[in-house]
C-alpha cells in the first residue's frame, strides 16, 4: 500500500460531518499541548501508545497470565482471590484416563470426546478446505470473463456472521428443508440430517468450509496472480506439459501463500465454535462437541461450572495453537531460504 | 448476450473443449448455486407464513392457499381446484377431510356437499409475502433492542478501534523510543492469544470491572486489535518523516500532527480497518454470549441464537430476523467488496 | 535577530558519533552554506539548529539565548525540505496557512501574508491546487513560500534545489539569491553542489565526517584552502594532486621531485617542511598551460574532451593523473606526448597530513 493522496472530498455532507470532529480534536489540543510541554516530544509517544497498551494489558495480557493461575485453582468461585489453590489437580483430572483412545475410560470423558472430535474435524476440514480453495483459486486464475464477479461469488459467505451461517444451514438441513426436498424430487428418501451423528459431523465440516473457503481462495488467488506469466510461456516453449508446469512452477511458487493458508485454516479449525454451536449445539449427543464449546460449557454454561478446569483445557488448546504457529514460522523461514537460494 | 456466450464457450485450446473447460464451467456454475443458493432460499423462506413453512415439499416462492368465507361455516375454507369425473374443472371449498376423501362445497351453493378424492384436486394458491414475519418481531419482541444493541456495539467499537489503534500505530511508526520493538512484538504476539484461550480469566476481569451484563464489556476487549495496529502502522511507515518535521517547524503540536497530518493521510487504511471492524463486531458471537445474560442486552447474534435454540422454534420469525441481521453485511459486500478483497489479498487479514 | 551560535556541539545516534565538536557563529542576515560529501552530517547539523534533533553535547544559541531544550516550534525558524514535505492533503493555501493558524494569528493577517508571499513567488494561480497537481518547480516555490509567510528569524534550507532539473536549478538559484537580498534574513543552506555554494554563500562551511574542515568566504576557500580535502572539494573540475618529495628549500622557494623524477620549483616558506619529506602539490586544471617552457613536465594524453570553448585533457604524468582545462580548441590526439607548464599556476603545497603549507608571499 502506498500513501497516495486522497482525492478532495468535495461533498458538503462530508464537510459537515467533519465539523464536530474538528471541534473535539481542536478542543483537546490545548490540554495536550500542555501535556507535551511536560512530557516532551518523546513523551508524547507514550501518550499515543498508552490507550492501546492499557486495553491490551487489561483485556489480553492480564487474562493470558492469570489464566495459568486459574488453571491451578478449584471451586466455582469466579474471582481468583476467592478460589482455592489445587496445584496441578485440574490437569491431572483432564489427563486421568485408562485408555486415551477411549474417552469413556476418562474422568473428563467429555473433554476427550471434544479432543477426539476436534482432531477429526481439523483433519477433515483442513484438507478439504485446502483442496477446495486451491481448486477454486486455480479456476479463478484462468482467463475468465468477469473474474471479480466469480471471486465475489465464492467470497460472499465469508462476511456472513457465523450465527447466520448456522441458521441458514440449520434451515436447509432440517426435516422439511431444501436438501430433503432435493432428495425427494430425485425420488430418494429424506433424512433428518442433524439428528444423525455422522451426518451432523459432516455438516459441521461442510458448513464451515462453505463459510470460509472464499477467504482462503482469495489469498491463494493473490499468490497465483503474483506468479509471472512469462514463466508459463517459457515452460510452454520448452514443451512442458501443463500438469508438469503445475507441479514444477505453480505449486512451488505458491508455497508461501499456501503455507499461510494451511496455518490459518489449522488455527481456526482448532478453535471452531460459533457456527457449529448454532447449527448442532454440539449434538446429537456429543457428536459435534468441539474443544471451544467444551471450554465454554465447562466454564460458563453448565450448572456445575468449573472455571479451573476450563482454564486448564484452554491452556492446553493455547499450547497447540502456539506450536502450530511456530511450525508456520519455521516453515516460512525455510521457504524463504529456499527462495533466496534460487 | 454475446459476452455471455463468449464466456460460456470460452475454451482452453482452439480445438474443441478441453476437460478443464468443462470442470471450470461446472465448478463456477455449481459454486454460484451453492454459495448464493442457501441465502436466496433463506430470503425466500423468510416471507412464508408458518403454514407454508411447514409444508412439504416446499416451494421456492411463498404461496398461500386461497380461502373463502362460505355461508354456514364459521372459519374461512381452503379453496381447491377439482377435476370432475366428466373432465370439467371447478373451484370448491373444503369442508372436511376423511382419509383420502374430502367433503367439498361450491362457495356459491354451500348446501351441496360433494365428495372428492384428494388425488383429483389441487389447492388454489396465490403468492403472498408474509411481511408480518418482519413487522412482528419489531413490535412484539425485543428485536428492536437487539438491533440497537448490535448497532451500538458495532459503531462504538469501530470508532474506538480506529482512534486507539491509529494512535498506537502513529507512536510505533513515527517515534523512536526505548521499548518500541518490544511493544511491537508484544502486540503481534497477542495475535496468538485468541478469545477461546483466555475466555475464563477475561470473563472474571470483565466482571471485576463491573462490565458483566454491560455492552461496554462486549466492546472494550475487542478494540485493541493487533491486526488493526499492524496494517495502520505499515501504512503510516510510507508517510515521509519530513512531513512531520515540517509540521513541527510549523508549530504544530504532536496531537495536531496526529490528527491533521497523519490521520487524513492514513484514510485509505483507516477505511479498510473500519470496514473490517464493522463486519467483525457485527458478527461477534461467543464473547457477547458470555458477557450478556440479560435479555434486553442481547446483540442480534446472541438473540438469534437463543431464539433458535428454544424448544418451540418460531422459524418464520427467526428466518426474517436472520435476513435483517444479514443486511448490513450484504450491503458491505455489495458496495465495498473490492476494498475488502484487495485488503485481504494484501495483508492476509480477516 | 537571526544570530546563531554553536559552541562545541556534538551529536551521536546511539554509539555512532555523527558530529564532533562543532563551533560556528552565524551573523544576522548572513547566507551560510554547508557543503560536504554525502553522509558528512550536513542535514544533521541543520536539523539540530532547527530543533528537530537534540544536540548530544555543547551549546546552541539563537540571538544569545541557549535553545538546546527549546522545541522546534518555539525557535522561530523555518525550514525548506529537500522533498519539500508539502502536506499532500491540503491545498497550497492551506499549506501556507497551517503554520500561521498554529500561532492563532487572525485570519485577516494570514490571508494578507499568504497574498504577499504568493505574489512574491508567483504562485497565486495555484493557491487552490494540491501539491500533487503542481510541477516540481512550483512545489519548490510553495515550500519556500511556506517558510516565508512565517517571517522566521532564519531560514534553513536542506538541498532545496536537488530535485529540480539543471535549468530550473539555475534560475531558482538566482531567485533565491534575490530573495535573500530582499528579505535580508539569515539563511542556512545545505547542498553538495559546490556551484550553488560558491554563488550563493556569504560564507561556506565545509564539513567532512562530522567535522568542520574550513569556514570562509567562497574565494577564501578557493584561493586558500586549509587542506587537501577542501582544496579538492571546492573548484570544478577537482584540483590535481601530484605526489612528490621535498628536495631542498630556500627562503621562499623550494624544489620538489615528483614521482617519476621530474623536478619542479615551488613557492614555499622556508623551513615549513624538512627536506626529504613527502609532499603533495595541488594545481587547479585551469591553471596549467600547454607550454614547454620553464617549470614544465612531460605528460602523455589519455583522453581529449573537446567542449568547444575549452578542451579538457586527461593526461598522465609519470603514472599520476592530471586534468588540464585549456581554453579554446586544440588539435590533440590520445597518446600524444606534450609538456605541461606550471609556471603561471598558483601551486598549493600540502604536507603529509594534508595540511596546506602557507606560501611565501
Ligand atoms: N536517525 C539517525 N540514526 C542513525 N544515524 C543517522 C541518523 N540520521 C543520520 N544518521 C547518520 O548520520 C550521518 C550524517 O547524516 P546526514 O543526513 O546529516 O548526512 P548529509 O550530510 O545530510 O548527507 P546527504 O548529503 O546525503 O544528505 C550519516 O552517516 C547517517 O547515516
Ligand atoms: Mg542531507
Amino acid at each position: 500500500m502506498k500513501a497516495n493522496v486522497p482525492r478532495r472530498s468535495g461533498s458538503g455532507l462530508g464537510e459537515a460531518a467533519m465539523v464536530p470532529v474538528r471541534l473535539v480534536m481542536g478542543a483537546v489540543d490545548a490540554p495536550l499541548r500542555w501535556v507535551q510541554r511536560r512530557l516532551g516530544i518523546g513523551g508524547m509517544a507514550t501518550f499515543f501508545l498508552l490507550p492501546n497498551m492499557l486495553i491490551f494489558g487489561i483485556f489480553v495480557l492480564l487474562p493470558f497470565f492469570i489464566n495459568f493461575a486459574y488453571s491451578m485453582t478449584g471451586g466455582t468461585a469466579l474471582f481468583l482471590p476467592d478460589r482455592t489453590f489445587v496445584g496441578t489437580e485440574q490437569y491431572a483430572r483432564l489427563f486421568d484416563c485408562v485408555n486415551y483412545a477411549d474417552p469413556n475410560s476418562c474422568t473428563e470423558d467429555t473433554f476427550w470426546t471434544a479432543v477426539g472430535n476436534t482432531a477429526w474435524f481439523v483433519l477433515l476440514q483442513v484438507s478439504l478446505m485446502i483442496l477446495f480453495s486451491l481448486v477454486t483459486a486455480l479456476i479463478l486464475n484462468r482467463d475468465l470473463m468477469a473474474r471479480s464477479f466469480w471471486r465475489a461469488v465464492f467470497f460472499f459467505p465469508v462476511l456472513l456472521s457465523p450465527v447466520v451461517v448456522g441458521l441458514i444451514w440449520k434451515w436447509i438441513l432440517q426435516r422439511q428443508g431444501l436438501l430433503n426436498f432435493g432428495l425427494y424430487s430425485l425420488g430418494l428418501e429424506p433424512h433428518t440430517w442433524l439428528n444423525d451423528r455422522n451426518w451432523s459431523f459432516a455438516a459441521t465440516v461442510g458448513v464451515s468450509i462453505w463459510a470460509h473457503m472464499g477467504f482462503y481462495t482469495l489469498i491463494l488467488l493473490a499468490g497465483l496472480q503474483a506468479i509471472p506469466k512469462d514463466l508459463y510461456e517459457a515452460a510452454e516453449m520448452d514443451g512442458t506439459r501443463p500438469a508438469r508446469a503445475f507441479w514444477r512452477i505453480t505449486l512451488p511458487l505458491l508455497m508461501p501463500n499456501l503455507l499461510v493458508v494451511v496455518v490459518l485454516v489449522l488455527i481456526r479449525a482448532v478453535q471452531i465454535f460459533d457456527e457449529v454451536y448454532v447449527l448442532t449445539g454440539g449434538g446429537p449427543g456429543t457428536s459435534t462437541l468441539y474443544l471451544t464449546q467444551y471450554i465454554y460449557e465447562t466454564g460458563f454454561a453448565t450448572q456445575l461450572r468449573n472455571p479451573g478446569l476450563a482454564a486448564a483445557a484452554s491452556i492446553l488448546m493455547g499450547v497447540v495453537l502456539v506450536i502450530l504457529t511456530l511450525v508456520q514460522l519455521g516453515l516460512g523461514r525455510k521457504g524463504e531460504n529456499k527462495g533466496a537460494r534460487k | 448476450m454475446s459476452r455471455l456466450a463468449e464466456f460460456i464457450f470460452r475454451r482452453r485450446g482452439r480445438n474443441g473443449w478441453h476437460w478443464t473447460d468443462i470442470v471450470t464451467w461446472l465448478w463456477l456454475v455449481g459454486g454460484l448455486f451453492i454459495m448464493f443458493g442457501p441465502a436466496v432460499w433463506l430470503v425466500g423462506s423468510s416471507f412464508k407464513s408458518p403454514a407454508a413453512l411447514a409444508e412439504f415439499p416446499p416451494t421456492i416462492m411463498p404461496y398461500v392457499t386461497q380461502k373463502a368465507t362460505v355461508e354456514g361455516y364459521d372459519k374461512p375454507l381452503d379453496l381447491y381446484e377439482v377435476t370432475r369425473p366428466d373432465g370439467s374443472k371447478a373451484v370448491l371449498a373444503e369442508v372436511r377431510r376423511i382419509g383420502i376423501v374430502a367433503q367439498m362445497v361450491a362457495p356459491e351453493k354451500p348446501t351441496d356437499i360433494v365428495k372428492v378424492n384428494i388425488a383429483e384436486r389441487t389447492p388454489v394458491r396465490t403468492m403472498s409475502f408474509a411481511t408480518t414475519n418482519y413487522t412482528e418481531p419489531f413490535t412484539h419482541f425485543d428485536f428492536v433492542r437487539y438491533l440497537w444493541n448490535s448497532v451500538f456495539v458495532t459503531v462504538t467499537a469501530t470508532l474506538i478501534t480506529l482512534i486507539v489503534n491509529s494512535m498506537a500505530a502513529f507512536a510505533l511508526s513515527k517515534y523512536e523510543f526505548r521499548g518500541r520493538t518490544f511493544a511491537m512484538l508484544l502486540i503481534l504476539a497477542t495475535l496468538m492469544v485468541p478469545l477461546s484461550v483466555i475466555m475464563v480469566p477475561l470473563y472474571s476481569i470483565v466482571s471485576a470491572l463491573g462490565l458483566f451484563n454491560n455492552l461496554w464489556g462486549v466492546i472494550l476487549p475487542t478494540v485493541a486489535t493487533p491486526t488493526g495496529v499492524f496494517i495502520l502502522r505499515q501504512y503510516m511507515l510510507t508517510i515521509p518523516d519530513e512531513l512531520i518535521d515540517a509540521a513541527r517547524m510549523d508549530k504544530a503540536s504532536e496531537w495536531q500532527i496526529y490528527w491533521r497530518i497523519i490521520l487524513p493521510l492514513t484514510a485509505p487504511a483507516l477505511a479498510v480497518l473500519a470496514i473490517f471492524s464493522v463486519v467483525w463486531r457485527w458478527n461477534d458471537f461467543l464473547w457477547p454470549l458470555i458477557v450478556l445474560s440479560r435479555k434486553e442486552l442481547y446483540t442480534l447474534q446472541v438473540g438469534l441464537s437463543i431464539y433458535s435454540g428454544e424448544l418451540n422454534v418460531q422459524w418464520h420469525f427467526i428466518l426474517a430476523m436472520t435476513v435483517v441481521t444479514m443486511i448490513p453485511v450484504v450491503l458491505v459486500f455489495i458496495f465495498l467488496q473490492r476494498f475488502i478483497t484487495t485488503g485481504i489479498a494484501g495483508t492476509g487479514l480477516k | 535577530m537571526g544570530h546563531i551560535k554553536l559552541t562545541n556541539v556534538t551529536k551521536s545516534f546511539g554509539a555512532v558519533d555523527v558530529l564532533h565538536d562543532i563551533n560556528l557563529e552565524i551573523k544576522d542576515g548572513e547566507f551560510v552554506v554547508f557543503v560536504g560529501p554525502s553522509g558528512c552530517g550536513k542535514s544533521t547539523l541543520l536539523r539540530m539548529i532547527a530543533g528537530l534533533e537534540k544536540p548530544t553535547g555543547g551549546e546552541l544559541a539563537i540571538d544569545g539565548k541557549v535553545v538546546n531544550d527549546v522545541p522546534a516550534a518555539d525557535r522561530g525558524l523555518a525550514m525548506v525540505f529537500q522533498s519539500y514535505a508539502l502536506y499532500p492533503h491540503m491545498s497550497v493555501r492551506q499549506n501556507l496557512a497551517f503554520g500561521l493558524e498554529n500561532t492563532r494569528m487572525p485570519k485577516v493577517e494570514i490571508a494578507e501574508r499568504i497574498g504577499e508571499a504568493a505574489r512574491m513567488l508567483e504562485i497565486e494561480p495555484y493557491l487552490e491546487r494540491r501539491p500533487g497537481q503542481l510541477s516540481g518547480g512550483q512545489r519548490q516555490r510553495v515550500a519556500i513560500g511556506r517558510a516565508i509567510v512565517r517571517r522566521p528569524v532564519a531560514f534553513l534550507l536542506d538541498e532545496p534545489l536537488s530535485n529540480l532539473d539543471a535549468e530550473l536549478r539555475g534560475s531558482t538559484r538566482a531567485e533565491l539569491a534575490a530573495l535573500h537580498a530582499r528579505l535580508s534574513a539569515t539563511m542556512i543552506y545545505v547542498t553538495h553542489d559546490q556551484v550553488e555554494a560558491m554563488t550563493l554563500a556569504d560564507r561556506i562551511v565545509v564539513l567532512r565526517a562530522g567535522r568542520i574542515e574550513q569556514i570562509g568566504t567562497p574565494l577564501e576557500l578557493y584561493n586558500r584552502p586549509a587542506n587537501r580535502f577542501v582544496a579538492g572539494f571546492i573548484g570544478s573540475p577537482h584540483m590535481n594532486f601530484l605526489e612528490g618529495t621535498l628536495e631542498a628549500s630556500g627562503s621562499d622557494r623550494a624544489v620538489a621531485t615528483l614521482k617519476g623524477g621530474h623536478r619542479l620549483e615551488v613557492p614555499m616558506a622556508g623551513g615549513a617542511v624538512a627536506a626529504g619529506s613527502p609532499i603533495t602539490l595541488g594545481v587547479r586544471p585551469q591553471h596549467i598551460t600547454l607550454d614547454a617552457g620553464e617549470n614544465s613536465i612531460p605528460a602523455k594524453i589519455r583522453l581529449v574532451e573537446a567542449l568547444g570553448s575549452e578542451t579538457v585533457l586527461h593526461a598522465d604524468v609519470a603514472g599520476q593523473k592530471v586534468l588540464v582545462v585549456a581554453p579554446g580548441q586544440h588539435d590533440l590526439a590520445p597518446g600524444a606526448d606534450i609538456r605541461l607548464s606550471l609556471a603561471a599556476a598558483p601551486i598549493h603545497l600540502f604536507n603529509d597530513r594534508g595540511l596546506r603549507l602557507e606560501r611565501a608571499v
